[in-house]
């Protein structure tokens, strides 16, 4: 077939931020998949939960600590995630370092306290049903965060070698966009898995 | 090629067309050998390979359906014992719904969509070539546990409590569960490729009207999978938990709930129809608009009932729980709304036959199967909305008219649009034509056969014959009836052995293919026949909705891509402007050692719940090496 050139593309950018760049689609789709996952498993809960006469069963709540302490910790790690995203859109590498080093940090403290809350949900999954759908939403979302830490540090040791190009900038934005999305997620499983019982 | 001017890399505006070709195919081309095949990032390579495994599952599944209609075809026999026979439905159930019929339509789309939204490559290539090592390691590991004897025997929907650990203390339903695993693991990859390829990669001008309407059923398709798939993968992760580590989530007497299984595995398990349905209705469109020789009409009202279908069959999934004891309130809604999701169906329909109507159609095997398609759809339809109704399906649950309605949607719906799409996208994929006189008896053996292998089952469901029996008697008076299904079920089969024949035969003798064998519409026939490894060597601006039709011999494109590393061209969302050339992976092998070590970990934890500790590092180490960016050019400067 015949072709008549139209349109140069040749001045476009070799990469874009947010909805103009491929991965943060990517990333799009992941959340709704892992989104639709926390949802099926929240049904899950309310559904033990609406067929059950006692809820807790034979146990008493979780502890309050860890899991207030965690969304108090994600809530305030907003502050330097989005600190990160302004100097990565002005591609300012060291300040990204910075910024990245400070997320890993964060990740891996919130890691520790998850391992408390494990620890403080006075219930085995082995139980009954409610401490089996506990034990199941938390390692659901302990695997989210742990994916999520271990792209963070890669992406920091990546910006200390000589694979921190431009566009390697479009990256950690996406990365400080999933990590909302990491936050996001955890307050109404906060809110399920430690004060619903307590209703 | 020496020709690089004021600017610091090769561009393609420089080159003329042979150069351009030439130079292209280097940067895009899969390596050869061995280590080239296992590395491959290239969505046609990797589609058809798709499609192969998911045929040879059909063939798979295909053999295990004629072992139980030899079975049953008279009463009392003893080729299958009871318990192989329990195996074998599941296997046939299983086999079919998760390694054929989803995993080939998005095979399809995995080869195709790129092809007609005029890109180069499909999102996220390392995905889908890791999404097509867990779909076959997945199938592998169910079909050598049954060879082995360790097989699944529970049901392809494996109720609790019969495949609790109480009922079925082997392995088997462990087998089960993590086969779903794997291969909804690929679908998901698949579904995220499919929504972002639409979404960015489409060629300049492509606007959302002017997407071609497969293109929009894949869509939609893939949006389906999105939101049904975590449900059955939280049901099945929550079954081998409760089988391995002791859980209690379907364990009644702590807490649990059987019924818990049966919510999460039909709020998958309707949308599934679906998600093999609606690719069908996108080849089925594809077709008729060809050989029709006119654009579908209707083409909003098509997209508006693609959508509408897929929203109201996630409304719908109760409908297989009536006779669990649902409130009346609730069954009431559910009859409506099962009634209800008929509706965008019709319309498409209706929307088909003024297409044909108005046209002038060529009646070629593709369009044989699109006409066969729409008989055998309207019957499993019309029965559909019967057992959608409370007071019949609780007569006639769990008997054979059952059996006879889910084939005529699944195969009318599904396998009938699929073999048109075989007949018509052959010569793209092939460069060759198949047989248009063994498409013929290909077609009315399959029409044929399949009929009376099904029509015979609503008369048994009828007349009280339950489904999953392995035998009956021969008072019941159903033996002449199960006869006559088999022979038809015999006959079917053999219009798949003349497929193969013709394939086999048509890949060496077929007449070439050239370009656009059909005169279609659409941009995958703007390409060679195979197309070249970088699809287009410029990629097609579009105007109209019909490119082909409508710009008659010559396409308008861009340039100014890079002609010395792989880029693809992103557009916006809605217009399809452009807007970055972003940077196409290059192949690589850790996508298959991710995938085996996934492997190594999910088969691992059926043994061992220590698999979960061991078998972590090796998947964050593959993982690490699949996204470190060495061996891409711009980071190897
Ligand atoms: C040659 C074509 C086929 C024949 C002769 C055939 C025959 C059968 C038979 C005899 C059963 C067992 C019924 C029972 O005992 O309850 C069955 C079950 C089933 N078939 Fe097919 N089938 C064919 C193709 C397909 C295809 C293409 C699909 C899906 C795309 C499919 C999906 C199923 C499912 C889901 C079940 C239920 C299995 C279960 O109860 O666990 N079949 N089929
Ligand atoms: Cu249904």
């Amino acid at each position: 077939m015949r072709q008549t050139i139209v349109r140069n593309v040749a001045e476009l950018p070799t990469y874009g931020y947010g909805p103009r760049s491929g991965p943060w689609w990517g990333a799009m789709g992941f959340m709704a998949l892992e989104g639709m996952g926390f949802a099926i498993a929240i049904g899950t809960y309310l559904y033990l939960y609406a067929v059950n006469p006692n809820w807790p069963i034979g146990a008493s709540p979780p502890d309050l600590w860890p899991g207030t302490a965690e969304a108090a910790v994600y809530l305030l790690s907003i502050i330097p995630n989005e600190i990160t995203n302004r100097v990565a859109h002005r591609q300012d590498l060291a300040k990204v370092r910075v910024g990245l080093i400070v997320m890993a940090l964060i990740g891996i403290a919130l890691l520790v306290l998850r391992g408390f809350e494990f620890a403080h949900l006075n219930t085995r999954w082995d139980n009954s049903a409610y401490g089996s759908i506990v034990w199941l939403i938390l390692g659901l979302h302990t695997t989210h965060l742990a994916t999520d830490v271990g792209d963070t540090v890669v992406l920091a040791v990546l910006m200390f070698t000589r694979h921190a190009k431009p566009r390697r900038f479009s990256d950690v934005t996406d990365n400080v966009f999933y990590w909302n999305f990491v936050v996001l997620a955890w307050l109404p499983l906060y809110a399920l898995l430690d004060w619903v019982p307590r209703l | 090629m020496s020709t690089v001017v004021d600017r610091d890399e090769l561009r393609d505006d420089v080159l003329n067309g042979l150069q351009l070709s030439t130079q292209l195919e280097r940067i895009w081309r899969t390596p050869s050998g061995l280590a080239g095949a296992l590395m491959s990032v290239e969505h046609k390579v990797v589609g058809r390979r798709y499609i192969l495994t998911a045929f040879a599952f059909l063939l798979l599944g295909g053999i295990l359906a004629i072992l139980m209609r030899i079975q049953l075809a008279g009463p009392e026999k003893t080729f299958l014992s009871a318990d192989k026979y329990n195996q074998i439905f599941t296997m046939h159930g299983s086999t079919m719904m998760f390694l054929f019929a989803v995993p080939v339509m998005e095979a399809f789309a995995v080869y195709l969509v790129p092809l007609m939204v005029g890109t180069r490559n499909i999102a996220f290539p390392r995905l889908n070539a890791f999404s097509y090592w867990m779909f076959l390691f997945g199938g592998c590991f169910l079909w050598i546990s049954f060879l082995f004897n360790v097989g699944p025997d529970v049901g392809w929907f494996s109720y609790v409590p019969l495949s609790s650990l109480q009922f079925t203390p082997t392995k088997r339903a462990d087998v089960w569960a993590q086969m779903i695993t794997f291969t909804e693991v690929a679908a998901l990859a698949v579904a995220v490729e499919i929504v972002v390829t639409v979404f960015k990669l489409r060629a300049p001008g492509m606007t959302l009207d002017r997407i071609p309407l497969f293109v929009w059923a894949m869509l939609v398709t893939s949006f389906l999978v999105m939101f049904a798939m975590p449900s059955i993968m939280v049901a099945s992760t929550s079954l081998i938990l409760d089988r391995l580590v002791n859980t209690r989530f379907y364990d009644p007497s702590s807490g649990g709930h059987p019924l818990l299984w049966q919510h999460l595995f039909w709020f998958f398990g309707h949308p599934e129809v679906y998600i093999i349905f609606i690719p069908g209705t996108g080849m089925v469109s594809a077709i008729l608009a060809t050989f029709a020789r006119r654009p579908v009409i209707g083409y909003p009202v098509v997209i508006l009932s693609l959508i509408g279908t897929g929203f109201l069959s996630f409304g719908l999934w109760v409908h297989h729980m009536f006779v669990t004891g649902l409130p009346q309130l609730g069954a009431g809604l559910f009859t409506a709304s099962s009634m209800l999701i008929a509706v965008p169906s019709g319309l498409q329909i209706f929307c088909w036959l003024a297409t044909l109507w108005d046209g002038r159609p060529v009646y070629r095997t593709p369009l044989l199967f699109v006409i066969g398609f729409i008989v055998i759809f309207v019957i499993g339809g019309l029965s559909g909305v019967m057992v959608a109704s409370v007071p019949i399906d609780t007569q006639v649950h769990d008997t054979y008219f059952v059996v006879a309605h889910f084939h005529y949607v699944l195969i009318g719906g599904a396998v009938f649009p699929l073999i048109g799409a075989v007949y018509y996208w052959f010569p793209k994929i092939a460069g060759r034509m198949l047989s248009e006189r063994l498409g013929r008896w290909n077609f009315w053996l399959a029409f044929i056969g399949f009929n009376v292998a099904f029509f015979p089952m609503h008369f048994l469901g009828l007349i009280g014959m339950p489904r999953r029996v392995y035998t009956y008697t021969a008072d019941m008076d159903w033996a002449h009836l199960n006869l006559l299904s088999s022979i038809g079920a015999i006959v079917f089969a053999l219009s798949f052995a003349l497929l193969l024949v013709n394939v086999v035969y048509s890949l060496r003798k077929g007449a070439l293919a050239g370009d656009n064998p059909w005169n279609a519409s659409t941009l995958e026939w703007a390409t060679s026949s195979p197309p070249p490894p970088q699809n287009f060597d410029r990629i097609p601006v579009v105007k109209h909705r019909d490119p082909l039709w409508a710009d008659g011999e010559s396409l308008p494109v861009v340039a100014g891509l890079s002609a010395e590393r792989r880029e693809v061209l992103l557009t916006s969302l809605a217009e399809a402007e452009p807007q970055t050339r972003e940077a196409s992976p290059e192949p690589s092998i850790w996508p298959l050692l991710t995938a085996i070590a996934t492997t190594v970990f999910f088969i691992g934890s059926i043994f061992t719940p220590w698999a979960v500790l061991w078998g972590t590092p090796p998947m964050a180490v593959t993982l690490i090496g699949w996204f470190w960016p060495s061996g891409s050019k711009e980071d190897e400067e």
